[in-house]
């Protein structure tokens, strides 16, 4: 475990460097994550001049919502998007030698080997739009509801970070494929809204084939209060499974390797 | 012009083979196309419902037709020119292509449809599964439905010369995510996809319809449905007519400029 953070930071810290010596990019990327904010935003509002509540949620609930959208995205884009993607290029070109000869575990290598750092703006974004959705009403956000969103995030991590390793194992049977991860963000933009108003059949495309119910919906949930004590349940069971399944997957796939010359 | 037809048949039959060949990859793309009307429309119809009564004139089926109509006109006039431009130009593909002796905007054009004829094949479902969901109320006449096709036909070269002069912009800046996504964001507020101009704040409307993106999604959408009369739909096919007569001659100046301004990697 300590070993894992260890490398984790170290990651981070060559992020860090690679990207501190072009720090024009780092107001490209606030642009361009103000411009996205901005649309997400100005989509609610637009919405918001013609009724008072969506399908139960208010407007400053649906500003949560956002927020935990923009810090999952921004968690993806940082680190989970750009190392799996490599490693799916590894895969086709046979650099994966390296990472395997490395006395560590090689899931987690390739799940942090490269990190934008800039990325950490959608995420300062996402806690912006949380802070600013609850900070009316902090005196009445007990400790409950707080640790059932902290709880409901880390879920919805798990879950969403399965998912991507699952997706991106599919690297080892199947050549070409780094399109696949683009059906993570094909429908991740429905996560913008709550997916209790999509129809029956969206709604569970969205829960089981792709896990946007559990990674935005349920934590901005609890941050409204009103996440029931079973959904967090089964949110954790489904994290706990998945993480279990996506090892096993990994671990499969592992031995399907067989290198550059290959 | 007849060498030109038998050069747009050769290219074309490249693109459809190059598009026939990559098709899964194309599907993936097409499932974020797809879905983004489908979720205003969701969003509206819950709007609508919850309401009890029309918005801005569109009920629940009225907002059903509004969005499937809009599906398929974003499908036929969107380009993904500004996406593939920065990779053309940062990786050097460009230089093969300037060495031919033919504009490089015919093989984008050929590109372009044979992608959408190959993407018919998940299209066609999707608009059935929406049609079958949704259950729209089309009221088309034959009129209506002429102008629509003269409509659509503007707004496909107005979005083209549009977003082909801004993929021009690839050869000032390396950082054209930024100007793509301000671009994106407009369109989304300013084309009707958000909602119907009808559903939008006054002040938007009055913008929406005098800049040149709602004449290339929303404005044929609304013609073919019937959503604006007779007096509207001769001023939008003005307002048209002049974005795309200002959109070509940019799109002239610009290319000529940028094609100058060209070094190829390693010049």
């Amino acid at each position: 475990m300590r070993q894992a953070l260890e490398i984790i930071r170290v990651f981070f810290r060559i992020g860090f460097l690679n990207e501190a010596a072009y720090r024009a990019n780092f107001y490209a990327q606030a642009l361009e994550s103000l411009v996205t904010v901005g649309t997400a935003l100005g989509a609610v509002a637009i919405v918001f001049t013609q009724t008072d509540t969506l399908a139960g949620w208010r407007p400053e609930e649906l500003v949560g919502l956002l927020g935990v959208y923009f810090v999952v995205l921004g968690v993806i884009n940082l680190v989970i998007s750009p190392s799996l993607q490599k490693f799916m290029e590894d895969v086709v070109t046979g650099n994966l030698d390296y990472t395997l000869t490395k006395p560590a575990d090689s899931q987690l290598l390739v799940s942090v080997s490269q990190v934008q750092v800039w990325k950490l703006v959608d995420l300062g974004v996402g806690v912006v739009l949380l802070v600013a959705a609850t900070v009316q009403r902090w005196g009445e956000l007990g400790l409950r509801p707080a640790a059932a969103f902290l709880a409901a995030m880390v879920c919805g991590a798990a879950i969403v970070y399965s998912f991507w390793i699952v997706l991106a194992t599919l690297a080892f049977w199947f050549i070409r494929i780094e399109n696949i991860l683009q059906i993570f963000w094909a429908t991740y933009m429905a996560g913008r809204w709550p997916v209790g108003i999509y129809p029956d059949w969206l709604r569970l495309m969205l829960t089981v084939v792709v896990p946007v119910a559990f990674a935005v919906t349920v934590p901005a949930e609890a941050l409204a209060g009103r996440l029931s004590p079973q959904m967090l349940a089964s949110a954790a069971a489904l994290a706990v499974a998945l993480l279990a399944f996506s090892r096993w997957f990994w671990r499969r796939g592992l031995r399907r390797y067989s290198g550059a010359s290959a | 012009m007849r060498h030109f037809l038998e050069l747009y048949a050769a290219l074309f039959r490249i693109s459809l083979l190059a598009n026939l060949q990559y098709r899964a990859a194309g599907m993936i793309w097409m499932l974020g196309l797809i879905l983004e009307p489908v979720i205003f429309l969701v969003v509206w119809s819950r709007v609508a419902e919850a309401r009890g009564e029309p918005i801005g004139g569109y009920d629940a089926q009225a907002f059903a037709a509004y969005y499937m109509t809009l599906m398929m006109v974003n499908q036929i006039t969107f380009t993904w020119v500004m996406e593939s431009f920065q990779q053309r130009i940062q990786l050097g593909e460009l230089s093969y292509e300037l060495l031919r002796p033919l504009h490089p905007v015919h093989n984008d054009i050929t590109d372009n449809v044979a992608f959408k004829l190959v993407m018919l094949m998940v299209m066609v479902p999707a608009l059935v599964v929406v049609y079958v969901a949704f259950d729209p109320r089309f009221d088309v006449t034959p009129r209506n439905a002429l102008l629509a096709v003269a409509a659509l036909g503007g707004a496909f070269f107005l979005r083209f010369f549009i977003e082909w002069t801004l993929a021009l912009a690839a050869f000032w800046t390396t950082r054209v995510a930024a100007i793509n996504r301000l671009y994106y964001s407009l369109v989304t507020f300013l084309s009707g996809r958000v909602a119907p101009l009808a559903v939008l704040p006054a002040w938007l409307q009055e913008g929406a319809a005098n800049l040149p993106f709602y004449y290339c999604i929303g404005f044929p959408v609304e013609v073919l449905l019937g959503e604006i009369d007779g007096p509207a739909i001769a001023r939008g096919f003005v307002v048209q007519a002049i974005w795309l007569a200002l959109a070509a001659a940019v799109i002239t100046l610009v290319w000529k400029r940028a094609a100058r301004r060209y070094a190829a990697v390693g010049a």
